[in-house]
């Protein structure tokens, strides 16, 4: 039963093109690392969607068991788990973003 | 909280390190910001490179010894590229 979180997140993200779980929203995020995501993603202009997961617990600890990754905001982008605020800051520096949501979109 | 010293012998027990940069995010000696260069880390995506370093500090990240932890993660060619 407890596993029905697993599908739920599962389907989220291969339903969304670029799906971000963070703290708060996108206007209102309620931790710096997921902001700083949000910035991110926001300089791209794509589509993107977000799940608060500090309106429930069960998807907060779901999405931490479904990467085994420790830590919150996690984006997945083309159904795949990409990494949380360092990692997309990382890979904006880099310029390896762009060629990812391009073939993420380019579908 | 840990020292740099032992940050770095706790790395490198486990993973081949080429350079670790250590830095105390806020001076309480438990949010630190690390730079670790290895070449485990060819070929791999960021991801995996974050989670070899986990790993690795498993210890001091469960027991609270090290709070927050910020990862840059370079291979060697990587590092040649976009380090510095």
């Amino acid at each position: 039963m407890a596993d029905e979180v697993l599908s739920k997140i599962d389907e989220k993200i291969k339903n969304n093109k670029v799906m971000l779980y963070m703290k708060g929203t996108p206007d209102f995020p309620q931790c710096g690392f997921s902001a700083h995501t949000v910035e991110i993603l926001k300089a791209y202009n794509v589509p993107f969607a977000t799940e608060d997961v500090l309106a429930d617990p069960v998807v907060r600890d779901g999405i931490k068991r479904y990467s085994n990754w420790p830590t919150i905001p996690q984006v997945y982008i083309d159904g795949k788990f990409v990494g949380g605020c360092d990692i997309m800051h990382e890979l904006h520096e880099r310029g390896e973003l762009e060629p990812l949501l391009k073939s993420a979109f380019g579908k | 909280m840990i020292t740099p010293e032992e940050i770095k012998t706790t790395l490198a027990a486990t993973l081949p390190v080429s350079l670790v940069e250590t830095q105390d995010l806020t001076g309480g000696g438990d949010h630190w910001q690390l730079i670790v260069v290895s070449p485990a880390f060819e070929g791999k995506g960021l991801i995996e490179q974050h989670r070899l370093v986990n790993e690795a500090l498993k210890e001091p990240l469960a027991d609270q010894r090290i709070h927050a932890l910020s990862l840059k993660t370079f291979s060697p060619a990587q590092w040649e590229k976009f380090g510095s």
